[in-house]
């Protein structure tokens, strides 16, 4: 099988076909980071750009290792650095980028949209590292990839996630895909920071932690933005913790089993304790881990590649 | 220039009239309408067989952005004249945020004296309620209105400063001057890119709820109320304004409204493709809204459809969507988007054409609107089956900036006149038969 397309934009445009050749071809490739020599050849030749606009250091080492480790020449482009400085728009870049020919260009930028508006400019394959508060469907996919490796399934699991929904979009990315994959799916956070008409994504919606984690199988905890108490979107670093700081005494009320989860970066005892955090249920760092292994298989995906 | 038009179907709302008939226009001025008028012995009579056309008062648009002075880059009191009269309207008045702002005579006068080189358009200028529109202190109303301005507004800003509203409309109601208002929240709306719904929640772009709208609104009737002035409030685009205005209508409070083509015809959904053309403030709404915006035209509570005509370049649009620029261009889309409400019988053609023409005229208190005899010859020919392509080659604004780009509409102006004097003509290009310009 191959993916019948030239960007990875959303979660929202992929089929369920689509996810599953995706994280299917992703656990295949988890085995290469293991070896001694952690490179493959696969993509000699190909050039793959990390285009950031917005400061990241999880994200562009993940898709920068991705490229090494199947032998692409990966260049790595962030704000402060590039012309962006000077004034040049996103459009005069991607045409210069262009003319240069590189195979992948992975973009991540705090305007929602702008990966759609590159796509529809340039010819190279686009996949969106995060784009405003809108999607980040890598960070979506390796989130499944750690749920089914450690549940065997996505079908008819219970997901809660929890925090800045209206800001996040892990959150938006998750909701679609895990939806599409079959499992249910509950968002809880204050009521401002629950979006409008979020409903309609076909998820539950909490106020109060302890409702929203009865008896599931997976937490993802998202984190809290500090600059946005000054937007009046909680009161309170304190009393948030108070609230929604997913702890030794909540933990309890959902399935034994359950999976705790986090995009990262965390914020100890803020949203989640460092208990929590460190402890049994935490698959935190193996989410970092399925990160590079996703972020190849859509490389490899995309230039071409079979399944 | 005199002529006879003959045959065609004659729409005047202010003189009740619809049907075929005759008009007569001699040196500028319509000077008769009937059955059967035959030529004076008058020299040099040009007789128009418009069997199958409709003929009306000149489209009159009291709400459109020249850019001049400041913005020439985006449009031209010239180019937007050129976009007017191929839009079918003969008058239009023209908003004060420009470079400077025309907050003061000499701006207003140069405006007018543009527009009087161009002479194309009837132009009237809508001077700032404040100094630079910063809502801080009230610009010299009296001797704005000697230099010609015919109403005032912030439009781009509200006023937020209630008192300083308030005051605005005291003193400018004294004057005959009529209070046009931007109504917008802003501590509701900053940050905004587009109506906040699902729509903006799947898209994760800043939402714009409607409340900050209405809430200004509810704001603007009350004190509209309480100085006993007139007000009109600009681009309505929510049903809770509606329903506000409705009210204070049914009230007695004189108000008025206006709405525009793109706010009964599109919703946030056109958003999906991150349009930036689309991109425009008020934000595109709900379907509901849109729904609520047809019916307030339909009963009378949105007296007038404006173009609320925004060029803006390719540089200021031709970025991320939360960094472009709000506004689209509709001097030349307006009549045959707002066509659609006839084909939907959600208006007739004459409630459209009072609309589009009489009403406003009547509120700004100008001449036109009317096929009255004695008044300038200032009218419309309107071709109902014209079927025709949005483009940018066709575009005559400076700016192409319309989400409308590509689509296909029917109904369009093929020839505008001005005081006897033709400033558009594609009256001959047959359907079949590619424009020439």
């Amino acid at each position: 099988m191959i993916l019948a397309r030239k960007d990875i934009l959303g979660i929202k445009e992929l089929s369920k076909d689509e996810i599953v050749l995706i994280l299917d071809t992703a656990d295949s490739f988890i085995e290469i980071s293991t070896r001694e020599i952690k490179k493959v050849p696969t993509l000699r030749g190909k050039t793959v750009i990390n285009l950031f606009y917005e400061a990241s250091t999880r994200t562009r080492t993940s898709f920068e290792i991705a490229g090494k480790r199947l032998s692409a020449d990966t260049i790595n482009i962030s704000a402060s650095t590039s012309s962006v400085v000077k004034g040049e728009t996103i459009l005069d870049t991607a045409r210069n980028l262009e003319a240069m020919n590189p195979d992948v260009i992975v973009i991540r930028h705090s305007a929602a949209g702008a990966p759609h508006m590159l796509a529809s400019m340039v010819k190279q394959s686009i996949i969106n590292a995060g784009d405003g508060a809108h999607e980040h469907p890598t960070q979506a996919l390796l989130d499944m990839m750690t749920i089914r490796a450690k549940k065997g399934r996505l079908e008819n699991l219970k997901v809660t996630i929890v925090g800045d929904i209206a800001h996040s979009r892990v959150a938006r990315s998750n909701i679609y895909g895990l939806k599409k994959m079959g499992a249910q799916v509950t968002v809880a956070g204050p009521a401002t920071m629950i979006p409008k008409d979020i409903e309609q994504m076909g998820v539950n919606v909490h106020s109060s932690l302890d409702e929203a984690i009865k008896e599931v199988d997976v937490i993802m905890m998202l984190r809290i933005q500090i600059e946005r108490q000054h937007q009046n979107i909680f009161p309170s670093l304190r009393e948030y913790a108070q609230r929604f700081c997913l702890s030794k005494k909540n933990i309890s009320l959902a399935k034994k089993d359950v999976l705790v989860m986090h995009p990262g970066p965390i914020n100890r005892g803020v949203e989640i304790s460092p208990d929590i955090a460190d402890g049994p249920y935490s698959v935190i760092l193996d989410q970092v881990t399925n990160g590079v292994a996703v972020r190849m298989a859509l490389l490899y995906l995309l230039t071409g590649g079979k399944a | 220039m005199n002529w006879l038009i003959k045959g065609a179907r004659i729409i005047d709302p202010s003189q009740h009239i619809d049907g075929p008939m005759d008009i007569l226009i001699e040196d500028g001025k319509v000077v008769k309408l009937g059955q059967n008028l035959s030529a004076s012995r008058k020299k040099g009579i040009t007789g128009m067989d418009l069997a199958g056309f409709v003929v009306t008062p000149g489209l009159v648009d009291m709400h459109t952005h020249l850019r001049e002075p400041g913005f020439e880059y985006k449009e031209t009191i010239q180019t937007g004249s050129e976009a007017a009269c191929a839009g079918g309207f003969t008058s239009i008045a023209c908003m004060a945020n420009t470079n400077p702002v025309n907050d003061t005579r000499s701006v207003t006068e140069f405006i007018l004296r543009k527009a009087a080189e161009t002479n194309l358009v009837n132009v009237y200028p809508i001077a700032a309620i404040t100094l630079q529109s910063q809502g801080k202190s009230l610009a010299e109303f009296w001797d704005l209105k000697e230099a010609g301005a015919i109403a005032l507004s912030d439009d781009g800003k509200p006023v937020l400063d209630s008192a300083i509203m308030r005051r605005a409309l005291e003193y400018a109601d004294s004057l005959g001057l009529l209070i046009i208002s931007h109504c917008e929240d802003t501590s509701l709306s900053s940050g905004g890119a587009m109506n906040e719904g699902f729509p903006s929640t799947e898209l994760g772009l800043p939402g714009i709820p409607g409340l900050a709208e209405d809430i200004m609104v509810a704001r603007d009737l009350l004190l509209a109320e309480y100085t006993r002035s007139s007000i009109h409030i600009a681009h309505v685009s929510t049903a809770g304004s509606v329903r506000l205005i409705r009210d204070a209508k049914a009230r007695g409070i004189k108000v008025t409204a206006e709405t525009a083509p793109h706010y009964f015809t599109l919703t946030d959904e056109d958003l999906r493709t991150y349009d930036v053309n689309a991109k425009v403030y008020p934000p595109l709404r709900g379907k509901h809204d849109v729904e609520a915006i047809k019916e307030g035209l339909r009963d009378g509570t949105i007296d007038a459809i404006t173009s609320d005509h925004a060029p803006h370049a390719l540089t200021d649009k031709e970025v991320e969507f939360e960094y472009a620029a709000s506004g689209m261009i509709g001097l030349e889309t307006s009549l045959a988007l707002s066509l659609r409400l006839v084909a939907a019988e959600t208006l007739t053609l004459s409630q459209l054409i009072d609309k589009m023409s009489t009403r406003p005229a009547m509120i700004l208190g100008i001449t036109g609107g009317s096929l009255r005899p004695g008044l300038p010859a200032d009218l419309t020919i309107i071709d109902l089956e014209r079927s025709w392509t949005v483009s940018c080659e066709a575009i005559r604004s400076r700016s192409k900036n319309t989400p409308f780009l590509g689509r296909n509409l029917t109904g369009k102006a093929v020839l505008t006149m001005k005081g006897g004097v033709v400033t558009y003509n594609e009256l001959h290009n047959c359907h079949d038969h590619p424009r020439h310009s």
